[in-house]
């Protein structure tokens, strides 16, 4: 069972992105279980087809500790099993917590079964305490892939992200797998995160082009694999579920210090 | 002497040592001395200090009997500080007393990822339903913080929502160096929100507020005794068997009495400010400190019928207790002591001890500032931190109802003579080649017991048994071991049957260590328990 965690700058399209990964991954007959690891639980909406899901924590909070696997786990496109963390509304209480929870309470309900080959937490946002930390702590995820796009903040979120891979490396063992590039157009934008990839010791697993079927199949409560399987931009991620699947290049990155990262940028003509 | 100070640090890492050396002094009074004090303690140094929470829910605002403390978190905090400190209280008149019970919200593991106001709502709800207080205060622990609660919208919905008086505090654990944090947030609430908040009238001569006096053992009701018998009001008790509906009008009264200086001085400070009050530093532990005490006071209201009453009253009560005192002081005579406490307890108990003809030749706070050693002068001088910073500092304006009952001329003359609005520490009251220590951890504690050898040790329950083991005394002056009062005249006899039991004990002949008398050496044999209690 390979355990992945995405993470990325907010809005990146982390969540769109898996999802079509894990779509790609699905029609390859792998068995797969997706959990969401954003309050806002709306990880899996493509998989399940916009399907309104019982997340962990609202379940664990109505029923008390005495909750079933089959009240939280929801089997989609491909027979992706689905899971939302979930979490508080903004501004209360304590997300970071609730992941922690939400993944403990999980492997207590027997959810990581021996038949799956892939575990995927998609996680909010940056690495910004040790709530959002905890799918790469204690040996849960062992890889990491990052998207980003060529643009400044994405990449600055993403070398931020690798300060956070590199403190648990040693401990939880965990390792970097690459940067997905999520094209948003820019100028030289393939050559750039390649080039910070390589710095950070990793790769440029994959680059997505932009393509406005993703936000038609996005409309219509599906990933591009389901709503168009014929489409280009659905090919593209069948080779990214390929590239991933075949992947053999996991690294303790080297986060890059923002003035090196501020040259890069200004070598690409981006600054 | 000095090789004592060297000898404890000599154990200590260079780090270790850079963080201590400042906060143990030899006291040499022909120079000005200056002493570390209010400093984060060293993490892995085992300390005695407690937190913010403690200071301010368990110090200051759990004595109150007439209001309702409700602890937001999980229930540690509550339980472990539910009747600890052994401040007693008697039902006030409107029957309602609080301080024998304990309220948590209990937070659970969803309160902290969902947020806990709601269950603080609840709370209070199920708290006023079932005992319809008039006032509720709302004291945070650490998650609380964490997570980021709004308890002071809570407090506002709890006050329109049942139109009583509730008050939150932000006095989450983590805050500050020590409880020292947490005297200083409740001091701050108190005077935002309940002093002078009650303006009837209030038709009585000579009003005093007691400030700083907790009710450990029922120490506040010895020293009212006394204040009462002379002939003072007692306006408001600031806590100890203390009501906030007295606390409300305490701006009536014309003198505030500070016993313990660290965790009530903000309080005297700013009615002096607000509202003109004079404070005046006391001490009621100690027959020549409680008498010398009520002289200032007298002093202060100025009238020859005042100052003879005390005369008399002071007359009267050292006769009551001259003959047993007597007997005391013969048999505790000669001993050492040493004393670590809080903020104010370990300059006190000196003047008691010195009374009996024990010496002390220990004494260190727990978490008091530099004033509380080196006296108020030295406040201009004391650095601000990154952590005293993130405690509110209130500026006080002066009220509408400020009154000054002394002209300035008078008022110089007594700060000259009786120390009004001054504190002057207690290293001054400290014989030359003793020790000063701030925040005595349990190395040091132990070392000092080696090197020192005092017959008693003064301190609380986290170190106490450790001492003993050592085969000295150790009485705890936190709680005083379920005896007290200590304060006053009869306190004071109660202090001298106390450790004259504990001295003469038959039981420190009896803790013969098994090793020791195998090897055939010398037991650890205690000083206290070689002579026969006669």
């Amino acid at each position: 069972m390979r355990q992945v965690a995405i993470y990325g700058k907010g809005g990146i399209g982390k969540s769109t992105t898996t999802q079509n990964l894990n779509a790609g991954l699905g029609e390859m007959g792998k068995k797969i279980m997706s959990v969401g690891c954003d309050p806002t639980a709306d990880s899996t909406r493509l998989i399940l087809g916009g399907l309104a899901q019982e997340t962990v924590l609202d379940t664990l909070r109505e029923e008390g500790e005495d909750i079933d696997l089959e009240q939280v786990l929801r089997e989609g496109f491909q027979s992706i099993r689905c899971v939302e963390s979930g979490g508080p509304e903004p501004g209360v209480g304590c997300a970071g917590r609730g992941i922690i929870t939400s993944i403990n309470l999980l492997e207590r309900l027997g959810a990581y079964t021996e038949d799956l080959d892939y575990v995927f937490y998609d996680v909010l946002g940056d690495v910004v305490c040790g709530g959002f930390a905890m799918p790469i702590r204690e040996g849960k995820a062992q890889e990491i892939y990052i998207v980003c796009s060529g643009e400044m903040m994405a990449l600055y979120a993403a070398n931020n992200i690798s300060k956070g891979i590199r403190k648990y490396a040693n401990t939880g063992g965990v390792r970097l797998g690459g940067l997905i590039c999520n094209s948003r157009n820019v100028d030289g934008e393939a050559d750039l995160v390649s080039s910070v990839a390589k710095e950070l010791g990793t790769q440029m697993i994959y680059f997505v082009p932009r393509d406005n079927m993703v936000q038609r199949a996005e409309i219509h409560k599906q990933t591009v694999i389901q709503y168009d399987p014929e489409s280009s931009q659905a090919a593209e991620y069948r080779n990214l579920a390929q590239r991933i699947d075949g992947n053999d290049m996991f690294v303790i990155p080297k986060p890059l210090t923002q003035d090196r990262l501020e040259n890069l940028l200004m070598e690409h003509g981006l600054i | 002497m000095a090789e004592v100070k060297n000898e404890i640090l000599a154990k200590y890492k260079a780090k270790v040592f850079k963080g201590r050396k400042d906060h143990i002094l030899e006291v040499d009074r022909s120079k000005e001395q200056v002493i570390a004090a209010n400093a984060r303690a060293i993490p892995g140094i085992m300390t005695n200090r407690g937190c913010c929470y403690a200071g301010c829910k368990g110090v200051v605002l759990g004595p109150l009997k007439d209001t309702l403390v409700l602890t937001h978190g999980p229930i540690g905090c509550g339980f472990y500080s539910w009747g600890t400190r052994r401040n007693k209280a008697r039902s006030g008149p409107d029957g309602s007393n609080y301080v024998q019970y304990c309220f948590s919200t209990d937070m659970q593991e969803p309160d902290i990822v969902f947020g806990g106001d709601k269950k603080l709502k609840k709370a209070i709800e199920e708290g006023y339903a079932i005992f319809k207080p008039k006032r509720i205060m709302i004291c945070s622990t650490c998650p609380v913080g964490l997570i980021g609660d709004d308890i002071h919208a809570v407090a506002a919905w709890a006050e329109s929502e049942f139109g009583i008086t509730c008050v939150a505090f932000s006095c989450e654990g983590y805050k500050g160096v020590s409880q020292s944090a947490g005297h200083h947030i409740a001091n701050n609430g108190l005077m935002k929100r309940i002093i002078g908040t009650d303006d009837s009238d209030y038709p009585a001569r000579y009003k005093v507020n007691l400030l700083g006096e907790y009710n450990i053992g029922g120490d506040g009701w010895e020293t009212e005794r006394i204040l009462k018998k002379i002939g003072y009001s007692v306006v408001a008790v600031f806590t100890g068997d203390g009501a906030l509906s007295d606390i409300a009008r305490s701006h009536k009264a014309d003198l505030n009495l500070v016993q313990c200086h660290r965790s009530i001085n903000y309080v005297a400070e700013m009615m002096k400010s607000a509202f003109g009050t004079n404070w005046l530093k006391v001490n009621f532990i100690g027959l020549k400190a409680i008498a010398q005490t009520l002289r200032n006071i007298a002093e202060f209201f100025g009238e020859s019928q005042v100052k003879e009453r005390t005369e008399e009253v002071l007359e009267e009560e050292m006769a009551a207790i001259s003959g047993d005192l007597g007997y005391y002081r013969e048999r505790l005579s000669g001993r050492k002591a040493a004393i670590f406490v809080g903020g104010s307890r370990s300059h006190h108990y000196q003047d008691l001890l010195r009374d009996f003809g024990v010496t002390t030749v220990l004494a260190g706070y727990e978490f008091g500032h530099r004033d509380d050693y080196e006296g108020r002068r030295v406040i201009p001088d004391i650095k601000e931190d990154a952590d005293s910073k993130n405690i509110e500092n209130l500026v006080i304006d002066k009220d509408i109802r400020y009154r000054a009952i002394l002209s300035p001329e008078r008022a110089e003359e007594l700060r000259a003579t009786i120390g009004l609005e001054n504190y002057e520490g207690m290293i001054k009251d400290m014989e030359d080649g003793t020790y000063v220590v701030d925040d005595l951890n349990h190395y040091e504690t132990e070392a000092f017991v080696k090197f020192l050898k005092p017959d008693i040790f003064f301190s609380g329950i986290k170190d106490k048994y450790v001492i003993q083991k050592a085969g000295v005394l150790s009485r705890q002056l936190h709680s005083y071991d379920y005896s007290g009062p200590y304060s006053g005249f009869r306190g004071s006899l109660i202090f001298g049957q106390d450790l004259t039991m504990g001295l003469y004990a038959p039981a420190w002949k009896l803790i013969k260590a098994p090793w020791a008398a195998r090897e055939g050496g010398e037991p650890l044999a205690p000083k206290g328990g070689e002579e026969d209690h006669a």
